[in-house]
């Protein structure tokens, strides 16, 4: 049940490569998220999971069946749309019943069915309305339970959230999460938002024009991203990247030299030369206020006060950097600061972006 | 009341009237003319008799010559408002008129001829209505019959229409496929070829399969319209793809998507294409005429020439058959002219 295996699957929109050898294993059970910027072809992979889509190369299984040619209908499989795409000439009861009815389902049985989703989502009240009377949340609600009634082997949601305001979305989030305890079903989820993808997934597939980047639970990838890429999109805010040399490695470490000729002390990689070029990742909330032993001067070019943190806009030698420092600090832009990297963990990456691994 | 009469007789120069009020009034009024006139002048017209159709100057309404029976005289005569010549005026009836002098006789006194110059005289009318324009056509012309038939190819063709056409714009709207853009400008481009054109090859193809002088020779060619796949099309455009995706997932069969998702969400625009096409099928007269010969296959339009003949034409009848032709037209364009709006407003068309 619910056991989705891609093998070398591609993609292509004529002569336009959308998806490039994806091979990914999905457990039973398991909330999956794929998560990347726009265009990154999320979507085209999780339509092609729905067979909305045929793979140009490759091969599709859902429970050890191969499914390349099997019609979207007939895999399985629910899916809840970015637009909900509820028919709008029908009620929220014959929204529910479309599928049902079609797959000539006796009517006691679907009566039965939508009752039960529709206590689960609490959208009993709405039944006879049609999806135009519903606000935004409730259209939400009967998008998914359109997908429940169907009993599907997997969800497969593809940016459900997106069309929601910001409270909405967190309330909705946290039912999601609860939806998926509950029903234990496989769940696929596609979104741009790599707070919604950390909040729920269980594990993150991070996708870039068309590859998989890294695929991992969200604490993985928040403290091991495999490249510059995922570094820098997993986290708000993102993680300042600095420009640096290698100049020497003495034991146990490595002395780097930024633009601007500050000097930081560096836990040290095996594979790490001197005279290489690499880029240091660190989180703007590891950074620290204040002079230390690894620290750096920096100029103040904009203060966001936030009440419990202060988001720091500073320039090092003509590389932005970002700080969140808990609390209130009266800095004015122009000031220079000093910044002390001794207690972040400082990430490695190699001038072709690949993380450097620390030998511990 | 007073708050409707406040509310059209406001004006933006407050008290005094300023430019664009006089404008607005002049533009409107004539508008009204323009646009109603002709329509109030046919209903009048329709229930005048032949002879005050004949009539010059014309009127708006239907006026008759009052009549009066006279003693000694077999006919009725007609009645005249006559100025005499010492300033009196006088009712009399005309007997009989030579040149520009008329002999009169006074209805109480018919023995005496009184002389008058015709420039003295105007004709006594009253308003009268020839209703029998109207009862006429209905006994001894087939008027029944041939409604009949103008309902029967109308709603036939409506309805034909109405699939054929949102068929064809649901496959050039939402599958994807070789060619796709080449078959809409080819259908569109047959709205280059005006009905003269394929006239003679249409009416050899409708004979050779026996469907001349039948109903279904004048339904048939008229079914696929450019302009109807058009506007459908341009609507279903605006459907999202999601819904059909959504329905593909929900297992539904490529017809069950047309027919239950695809045609209720494009009402707005189907009633858009009915309206248009029941105005065409009820309006047009040149095909069924090639097509129909036989008197009992006519439809209004067709059967109402009958009363053009060669030597003389029977205006009262064309008249007041008109007005009871224009009658299914009217009603459709009260009833559904939101639509109408709606529907070109959204595709742009007119």
């Amino acid at each position: 049940m619910g056991h989705i295996k891609l093998t070398n699957v591609t993609k292509s929109f004529g002569a336009v490569d959308v998806l490039h050898d994806i091979n990914l294993e999905i457990k039973d059970g398991e909330f999956i998220v794929f998560v990347g910027p726009s265009g990154c072809g999320k979507s085209t992979l999780l339509r092609m999971i729905a067979g909305l889509e045929k793979p140009t190369g490759g091969e599709l299984a859902i429970d050890g069946k191969v499914v390349n040619t099997v019609p979207a209908a007939d895999r399985g499989l629910a899916m809840v749309f970015q637009s909900y795409a509820l028919y709008p000439h029908m009620s929220v009861r014959q929204n529910l019943a479309f599928g049902l009815e079609n797959t000539k389902m006796p009517k006691a049985e679907i009566a039965e069915r939508i009752a039960e989703a529709a206590r689960m989502l609490e959208i009993e009240p709405y039944l006879d309305r049609r999806p135009g009377q519903l606000s935004g949340g409730q259209r939400q609600r009967v998008a998914i339970g359109r997908a429940i009634v169907r009993r599907p082997v997997a969800f497969l949601l593809d940016e459900p959230l997106s069309n929601l305001d910001a409270e909405l979305r967190g309330s909705t989030r946290a039912e999601l999460a609860a939806l998926h305890a509950r029903l234990s079903a496989t769940m696929i989820y596609v979104t741009h938002d790599q707070v919604e993808a950390m909040t729920l997934a269980d594990r993150i597939v991070v996708l870039r024009a068309g590859r998989i980047e890294q695929v991992g639970t969200p604490l993985e990838l928040y403290n091991r991203p495999a490249n510059r890429f995922v570094a820098g999109f997993i986290g708000s805010p993102h993680m300042n990247f600095l420009e640096g040399t290698v100049e020497a490695v003495p034991s146990q470490k490595a002395i780097a030299t930024l633009a601007g000729g500050h000097r930081l002390e560096l836990p040290v990689g095996a594979d790490i030369e001197t005279g290489s070029r690499v880029t240091l990742g660190v989180r703007p909330q590891h950074i620290a206020l204040g002079a230390g032993d690894n620290s750096i001067r920096a100029k103040v070019r904009l203060v966001e006060a936030l009440g419990s943190e202060t988001v720091l806009h500073a320039d090092v030698a003509g590389q932005k950097v970002l700080v969140v420092a808990p609390g209130q600090h009266d800095l004015l832009p122009g000031a220079d600061i000093d910044l002390s990297l001794s207690a972040a963990p400082i990430h490695l990456f190699n001038e072709r972006g690949l993380r450097l691994e620390r030998a511990v | 009341m007073s708050r409707v009469a406040e509310f059209i007789f406001r004006r933006r120069g407050r008290n005094g009237w300023h430019w664009t009020d006089v404008f607005t009034w002049v533009w409107l009024i004539g508008g009204l003319f323009i646009m109603f006139g002709p329509a109030v002048w046919l209903v009048g017209s329709s229930f005048k008799s032949p002879a005050a159709l004949a009539e010059f100057p014309p009127s708006i309404m239907p006026y008759v010559t009052q009549k009066a029976t006279v003693e000694g005289y077999d006919k009725p005569l007609d009645l005249y408002e006559v100025t005499m010549p010492e300033g009196s005026k006088k009712v009399l009836a005309e007997v009989r008129r030579i040149g520009i002098v008329a002999q009169m006789v006074s209805p109480d006194k018919p023995t005496e001829i009184v002389k008058v110059n015709i420039a003295e005289r105007t004709p006594v009318r009253t308003m009268s209505f020839a209703t029998s324009n109207y009862s006429e056509p209905f006994t001894h012309f087939d008027f029944v019959r041939y409604l009949w038939n103008s309902v029967f190819v109308t709603v036939t063709a409506t309805v034909i229409t109405l699939i054929v056409n949102s068929m064809a714009a649901f496959a050039l709207s939402k599958y994807e496929f070789r060619g796709r853009t080449f078959a809409m400008l080819l259908i569109l481009a047959t709205l280059m070829v005006p009905l003269s054109v394929i006239m003679v090859p249409l009416y050899s193809i409708i004979s050779a399969l026996g469907l001349f002088n039948n109903l279904w020779g004048v339904i048939l060619p008229t079914v696929a319209t450019p302009t109807g796949v058009f506007i459908l099309r341009q609507y279903m455009l605006t459907i999202p793809d999601e819904l059909i995706d959504a329905a593909r997932m929900d297992k539904a069969s490529e017809w069950q998507i047309y027919w239950r998702i695809v045609l209720p969400l494009t009402a707005p625009a189907l009633a858009v294409l009915a309206i248009f096409s029941v105005v065409w099928r009820w309006n047009d007269f040149l095909w069924p005429l090639i097509v129909l010969s036989r008197k009992e296959l006519y439809t209004l339009q067709v059967g109402l020439s009958v009363y053009s003949g060669e030597l003389n034409v029977q205006w009262h009848f064309i008249l007041a058959m008109t007005v009871v032709t224009m009658i299914p037209v009217v009603l459709v364009f009260i009833f559904l002219q939101r639509f109408i709006t709606t529907g070109i407003a959204g595709t742009g068309l007119k």
